[in-house]
């Protein structure tokens, strides 16, 4: 064991000092000397968060197979902590070497969510790395600080946080990091500056070097123009896709964390991307085309993975599971392996059907768990404009069935401030909850009800438009007419004849408002990152660490009117910050979706009917099943 | 049959508390393939019992658990298989059968052995040994012992089985045997914190290095008091 990098006065002082010692099981030490290149890999947040999460796990297996390459693992210290290393100053390090991160080669970013943007900045002044990549040349060709890559999905709209990273890989990482790699330990034999590795990074496919672009705006803030700073550098970058993910990098030994995390069992991702296109929703864009992972590969995964981590339980992994073709035959196969073993098997997004619900019965204690509808809008009329696949009566049958089944709890998902909502879309809100409530007492009789009523739970978050979603030109509201919305809904409910049966919950405003700002950013916003950081500003996505009044004060000193990236309605002709970036969905694809929303026109899903989104160019998924021979 | 495992607790490991201690031998029992028997009902657990709970920071060559097993190739094939199924710092030192009806390893705990070191630049005053002894040959040592609701005074030489004292700077160490029953608990730091009181100063916050030595049960019979490793009373297998 290395020596820890902190002393154990720090480690006894600190609220769970199991975050940062490393050495759980599966984490994977390598002897320093015998390899090339070093890469510290960092989720921004708390460690119970970023140990939960999948891609991280992929990359870290990846990068580690590598037989040069050494990855370890780094993420946000708590509060607490990141006071004493900043009175002390102590260079954040990583976990399996307890070394600094500044003396690692790359330092990869996963940016999962907008509200880790200054968790970002954390990391990065924790470890002594320059805030802005322009300050990292200097001496010695610039190798003074490792190269900080940014991925994940943020990276579809990366121009808010452009000038803190040296590069950002876009798409999924299983496909050219290899390249990139080989790239740098050319470039550093070759004794080659830093920008010179950077600049011909730009040229490798799915990268994207923000020192080499240069952003004019028109007099009335929009973009002017976008434009690459030297010959050679592309204009556009297309997003990388694994086309073959039965056959990629998937991690046998996941890291075994000693405390409890979020996501404390065995993650298999049974797919990739979505059929549905719902319209709000990024990822149903960004991760097209779908592709399913072999059946035979999951099972396989499934065996091995359980036997080397010890999890109790196993979950399924993906946008929506009920669309995987070989769903039945790989449940069936998990409940044999699991049943035996006491181990626990969890299928989050499920379509709520007689299948799912015969297979939660095995699976679950009905009485414990819940039945989870995500409608996200409350009228049919604008489940048609968001094409959200889901009708009143689907829910109404789903519900029933359930209720039949035992289940007596109901989880309800819904959105508001979608495009085109008006007051009775949300009226539709509580009288769909009371729907629900209506016919549990009409199914079920009085002497079965297990705890005498059904218990509701309806909970509203605030729509905010994403880049590369066919609401990307859509304005968003401000924080006053979010929270009217929210006390609307709430009256709605308390209306409903069954009211008593239906508890409400709702999203805070402020937060809302600020991810709609950095999402759909430009480069200028990049300053009231930083001034909101120097104000004290981390752990934004957790409301008790989330100060409104700084980030307000921020947006002030940098003269940056927030309406201007919410409310502002985009035209189709306005050049967005990352039109530069290619998620292979065409525009012309999303201007229609955008048009067809207004008229309140549903798309069928990609296996009903292709859309023709443009996604089909990858040669493979989705867009080609059924077409044998071709 | 129920099994006794022995295992070490050493290096980054300290920093584990007892719950995730708990959490990690049950995965590594699920690792090691360990035919393990599991309660009954909807949500099964692997039927497992630990002796005396070890508090963060302190480490240990004397950490026991119980499991209940359904089938078994003997006694050194389950070692093995544990000890790979460990991290560095985690080690299991022996696995013992017990016999029908012996007490489960929480129950069994009377007693527990610890040494303890000083930190670099805590190390005590020269001729602190023998101050030491001198104290604990006092007939009581009256400590304010905090419990969740209270703060009492009270005497634990009664406690305090057996305690040495030797070495300067680096090398002082103190040996101890006190109760860790479940009735009658003694900490090691409560007890060096009472010895410092009574030379009028206050103990530093993280001048003690703790290690438990072992764990130990009492086999005597007619209140003579007889001391043995929890896994003195477990057989080969
Ligand atoms: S090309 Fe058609 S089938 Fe393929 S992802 Fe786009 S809409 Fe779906």
């Amino acid at each position: 064991m290395n020596k820890l990098a902190l002393k154990d006065e720090i480690l006894l002082k600190v609220e769970k000092p199991a975050r940062y010692i490393g050495n759980e099981v599966n984490a994977v030490v390598k002897d320093k000397g015998l390899v090339d290149i070093r890469i510290a890999m960092c989720f921004p947040d708390v460690y119970e968060i970023g140990m939960s999460h999948l891609g991280i796990q992929i990359l870290y297996d990846m990068f580690n197979r590598f037989e040069d390459v050494w990855c370890e693992r780094v993420y946000s210290p708590w509060v607490d902590l990141d006071k004493v290393m900043r009175e002390e100053n102590i260079p954040l390090f990583a976990l399996e070497s307890q070394e600094p991160v500044k003396d690692m080669d790359f330092l990869a970013i996963t940016i999962q969510y907008e509200m880790c943007y200054t968790n970002i900045l954390q990391i990065l002044d924790l470890s002594h790395i320059p805030l802005k990549a322009k300050d990292r040349e200097g001496q010695g060709g610039g190798w003074g600080y490792p190269v900080v890559i940014g991925g994940g999905p943020c990276v579809y709209n990366p121009e808010p946080i452009a000038e803190f990273f040296d590069l950002f890989y876009i798409g999924e990482g299983e496909t050219r990091y290899r390249e990139l790699l080989d790239l740098y330990k050319e470039c550093r034999r070759s004794g080659e500056s830093r920008k010179e590795f950077l600049r011909k990074a730009a040229k490798l496919p799915g990268m994207y070097v923000p020192m080499f672009y240069q952003v004019e705006y028109k007099e009335d803030g929009t973009i002017e123009k976008m434009e690459p700073t030297e010959d050679g550098i592309p204009k556009t970058i297309q997003k990388e896709v694994e086309m073959d993910i039965s056959d990629t990098y998937y991690p046998k030994k996941p890291v075994v964390p000693f405390i409890k995390v979020t996501q404390d069992r065995v993650v298999l991702e049974i797919q990739r991307g979505c059929i549905r296109g719902c319209r709000f929703c990024q990822a149903g864009q960004i991760y097209r085309p779908v592709r399913e992972r072999d059946v035979g590969m999951l099972k396989e995964y499934a065996v091995e993975m359980l036997k080397n981590t010890g999890h109790e339980e196993i979950s399924l992994s993906s946008l929506s599971s009920s669309d995987y073709s070989k769903l039945p035959e790989l449940v069936d196969f998990l409940i044999g392996e699991c049943g035996e073993r006491k181990i626990n098997i969890s299928l989050p997004s499920l379509r709520i059907d007689a299948f799912s619900l015969d297979v939660m019965g095995k699976v679950q204690d009905i009485k414990k768990s819940s039945l989870t509808f995500a409608p996200e809008a409350g009228s049919q009329r604008l489940r048609n404009v968001i094409n959200k696949g889901l009708t009143e009566e689907d829910i109404l049958k789903g519900a029933g069935l359930a209720f039949e089944g035992g289940w007596t709890r109901v989880k309800l998902y819904f959105m508001l401030g979608l495009p085109t909502e008006t007051e009775e879309d949300i009226k539709e809100i509580g009288a769909l909850a009371n729907k629900i409530a209506a016919v549990f007492y009409e199914t079920v009789p009085k002497e079965k009800r297990v705890n005498g009523k059904v218990q509701i739970v309806a909970s509203t978050s605030f729509f905010i438009p994403k880049p590369f979603t066919p609401f990307q030109w859509s304005p968003m509201c401000t924080k006053e007419e979010f929270l009217e919305k929210a006390y609307m809904t709430r009256s709605a409910i308390k209306e409903q004849l069954n009211q008593k049966s239906i508890k409400y919950n709702w999203h805070e405003a402020d937060i809302s408002v600020l991810e709609g700002v950095l999402a759909r950013g430009d480069r200028r916003i990049a300053g009231v990152i930083e001034s909101a950081y120097r104000k004290g500003c981390i752990y934004d996505a957790w409301s008790e660490y989330f100060h409104n009044d700084a980030w307000m004060e921020a947006f002030e000193e940098c003269g940056i009117d927030i309406g201007f990236y919410t409310t502002r309605e985009r035209s189709a002709e306005e050049t967005l910050p990352w039109d530069f970036l290619d998620c292979g969905v065409d525009k012309e694809f999303l201007k229609r979706e955008w048009e067809k929303a207004l008229e309140g026109t549903v798309s069928p899903n990609c296996r009903a009917r292709c859309q023709g989104c443009g996604a089909n160019r990858f040669g493979g998924g989705v867009c080609f099943e059924g077409r044998s021979g071709t | 049959m129920k099994v006794r495992i022995k295992f070490a607790k050493t290096g980054a490991m300290r920093f584990i508390g007892h719950l995730d201690v708990m959490r990690f031998f049950q995965k590594a029992v699920r690792r090691a393939g360990i035919d393990v028997a599991y309660s009954e009902g909807f949500s099964p657990h692997q039927i497992m019992s630990f002796a005396a709970p070890l508090g963060v920071g302190l480490t240990s060559h004397g950490e026991y658990l119980d499991i209940e097993v359904r089938s078994h190739a003997g006694a050194e094939d389950m070692k093995q298989k544990l000890d790979r199924a460990m991290v560095e710092g985690m080690e299991i030192l022996s696995v013992t059968a017990l016999e029908e009806g012996t007490k489960n390893a929480m129950a069994s705990v009377a007693a527990a052995e610890y040494s303890v070191r000083f930190r670099q630049g805590y190390a005590p005053d020269p001729g602190w040994a023998d101050r030491l002894l001198a104290f604990y040959g006092k007939p009581v040592i009256m400590v304010k012992k905090k419990t969740k609701k209270s703060e009492a005074e009270m005497d634990i030489k009664p406690y305090i089985y057996q305690l040495s004292a030797s070495g300067e700077g680096d090398d002082a160490v103190v040996r101890m045997m006190v109760n860790a029953s479940s009735s009658g608990n003694i900490k090691p730091g409560l007890v060096m914190e009472a010895f410092w009181k009574a030379e009028g100063k206050e103990l530093p916050e993280f001048a003690l290095e703790i290690t438990r030595e072992d764990t130990y049960t009492d086999t005597g019979v007619d209140g003579d008091r007889h001391l043995v490793p929890l896994d003195a009373v477990g057989t080969g297998f």
